[in-house]
């Protein structure tokens, strides 16, 4: 970063520089070629890291979800559907389905639901509102793990602050350790708490970015501050709300470095496992990397057509 | 606005100026939000809101500072005792001691540095040329780079351990940062920063006889710092609090960054022993969120930069 950041004054005297030189005249077939080949020669390193690594294990993973590969050994042997077909009849996979479910559909509506809100009172000309941007941003800067495990102390049932301010108003503290239901809530809130601050910042942007002209004009029609939110502000937001939609999705689908600190997947086994955590745990763990890749395969599969059925969605509403 | 356009920050009061090299964007009826028709009580309500949203992201972090000061006496105590009393470093001299702190600050330092610096030079010479270079099958070559951002890492993690573990790379630095340096949201705001400049400028330069490189060097780079810092910021950021990757690929104060690390430490009590443990998480949080606090504005310009209007 250093050496490069001096790049701009080495550039400074360029406009009061050297003399005016006249150009020799396009090549252009042999410079043609010299572009190209430098064109390739810049792209290469770059396509060649995202075959490597994101486009071959893509495929790699679908050839593997039909072998019994235990990830360490050489030998995959071929066993066609069956890990598919003990997929969608194992009793645990309706849990894990859930759990994904639970924490997606939560995290997705009430970051974006309080981001948004978060971005109507911040863009309100209150004293102190850039301090408290920054505060509501600033947590989408730490690493999950280290919030994973801040947070798991925050939620002890014994010692933790939640447990502190439940006390004070008389409420005994639910067990976030033990109850499987209540260590969902537990790591969905942690990472809420985490990432709103991505949705607030987006959602503000997109607002400072609109017409004010037209809440006005509304406003002077008379329309009631529900009318002009529903009818004026939201479809200038709609662009927002759909890119939100795809990226709070994906991110909060992956999920990991949350659930493996604070829960491990637990309590009573799979309590708080969702599909990316099974993934990991069946690969690495259980070291059945063939039925690992079958949940991976799965699950890239419901996200690839969520995100055609939002694409298409969003083209609906245009033409609407 | 036209197509592509970034959502634009509106420059606010507290912000630095980026020495005019970028073009602020206001649109010609932005307002400022009409806050000045509301009644008292709608004000009244606003800074209530806004406590309460400082009091939910700043109590638990000042919570876990407090105890990472604590004697371990006051951690383990109904009702909760706040204020450590007295206030002890205790924590902080344990955890040094008692997991390898330094040499997981320093293999986070060498990954992230690694790994940032390959991705922002991959990033820049990949959005150059497509952005400012002919070649045939350029849109394919940028489809299929952009489409890399829908693939979840997870996903791919099962065949890319294998790979790895085959070339004998586990536990390494060259298994951690390779697999993780290919860029395709750095690339996708470059090029988007390499478009929006002015073709005049560049048609000049081209006819002055500034070949492909010093075009990017000169002319192309010197106009696009803001956009830069931004996205150099936020893959620091990311790669600082990577964890997947590096937590499958290390075993081993070797190579493991500070996040697994602190795992590590997790993993080391029956009973979790919260005051070193919190010590930890204060000295893996502090350095971004000191990072955050001088540079918070470009961060947060390239991640709405990310966002665009189609």
């Amino acid at each position: 970063m250093q050496s490069s950041v001096t790049q701009p004054q080495s550039a400074a005297p360029r406009s009061g520089g050297p003399p005016p030189e006249v150009g020799p005249p396009p090549r252009r077939s042999s410079g043609r070629a010299w572009e190209w080949s430098l064109a390739a020669l810049l792209l290469l390193p770059n396509l060649l890291l995202l075959i490597v690594f994101t486009y071959r294990p893509l495929l790699d993973n679908i050839r593997l979800s039909f072998t019994d590969w235990n990830i360490s050994s050489p030998i995959a042997n071929p066993v066609g559907l069956s890990n598919y077909i003990e997929w969608f009849g194992r009793d645990d996979t309706k849990i894990i389905v859930r759990n994904t479910l639970i924490f997606t559909v939560a995290t997705v509506g009430i970051s974006m639901a309080v981001g948004l809100g978060l971005a109507l009172l911040l863009d309100q000309k209150l004293k102190g509102r850039n301090l408290v941007r920054s505060v509501v941003f600033a947590p989408f800067v730490i690493s999950g793990a280290a919030i994973g495990i801040a947070f798991q102390f925050v939620f002890d049932p014994q010692f933790g602050l939640v447990r502190d301010l439940l006390a004070r108003i008389g409420v005994a503290s639910p067990d976030f350790y033990q109850e499987p239901g209540w260590a969902l809530f537990m790591v969905t809130v942690t990472y809420i708490w985490k990432n709103l601050g991505y949705t607030f910042v987006i959602y503000l942007a997109a607002l400072q970015g609109r017409r004010a002209d037209l809440d006005e004009a509304a406003e002077i029609d008379g329309a009631t501050a529900w009318t002009r939110f529903r009818r004026v502000l939201m479809p200038q937001l709609r662009p927002t709300t759909f890119f939100l939609s795809i990226t709070v999705l994906l991110s909060s689908v992956q999920v990991f470095d949350i659930i493996n600190v604070m829960t491990r997947g637990g309590p009573q086994g799979n309590g708080t496992t969702t599909l990316v955590y099974q993934v990991y745990q069946e690969t690495f763990v259980n070291q059945r990397a063939g039925y690992g890749a079958t949940v991976a395969t799965i699950m890239f599969v419901i996200l690839l057509a969520v995100t055609v059925v939002q694409v298409r969605f969003m083209d609906r509403g245009k033409q609407a | 606005m036209s197509t592509s356009t970034v959502v634009g920050t509106r420059d606010d009061e507290q912000i630095p100026s980026t020495g005019g090299q970028r073009r602020r964007r206001r649109t010609s009826h932005q307002v400022e939000a009409s806050a000045h028709h509301r009644g008292p009580l709608w004000t009244a309500a606003g800074y209530v809101g806004m406590v309460l949203v400082v009091l939910v992201i700043a109590v638990p972090l000042f919570w876990i500072l407090l105890t990472s000061f604590k004697e371990r006496g006051d951690i383990y105590v109904r009702p909760a005792q706040w204020w450590p009393d007295p206030v002890t470093g205790q924590n902080y001299s344990e955890l040094t001691t008692r997991i390898p702190f330094f040499d997981y600050v320093r293999n986070s330092v060498i990954i992230t540095s690694a790994t940032s610096v390959a991705k922002i030079v991959l990033g820049v010479i990949s959005a150059y040329a497509l952005s400012l270079l002919r070649f045939p099958g350029r849109s394919v070559v940028f489809l299929v780079v952009i489409a890399a951002l829908m693939v979840p890492n997870q996903i791919t993690v099962i065949s890319n351990y294998a790979l790895v573990a085959q070339l004998g790379w586990r536990n390494t630095f060259q298994g951690i940062i390779i697999p993780l340096a290919g860029v395709a949201f750095g690339t996708f705001l470059m090029r988007n920063q390499f478009l929006s400049l002015p073709g005049e400028i560049i048609e000049a330069a081209r006819l002055d006889g500034a070949g492909p490189m010093k075009l990017l060097w000169r002319v192309v780079m010197p106009m696009s710092w803001p956009t830069l810092v931004a996205f150099a910021l936020i893959t620091v950021v990311n790669e600082w609090n990577e964890y997947l990757w590096p937590f499958l690929m290390s075993d081993d104060e070797t190579t493991a960054p500070l996040p697994v690390g602190l795992t590590f430490l997790q993993n080391n009590d029956g009973v979790t022993n919260w005051g070193p443990v919190m010590a930890g998480t204060v000295l893996a949080m502090l350095p971004i969120l000191v990072l955050f606090l001088f540079l918070q504005r470009q961060m947060i310009k390239g991640l709405t930069a990310g966002a665009v209007k189609s």
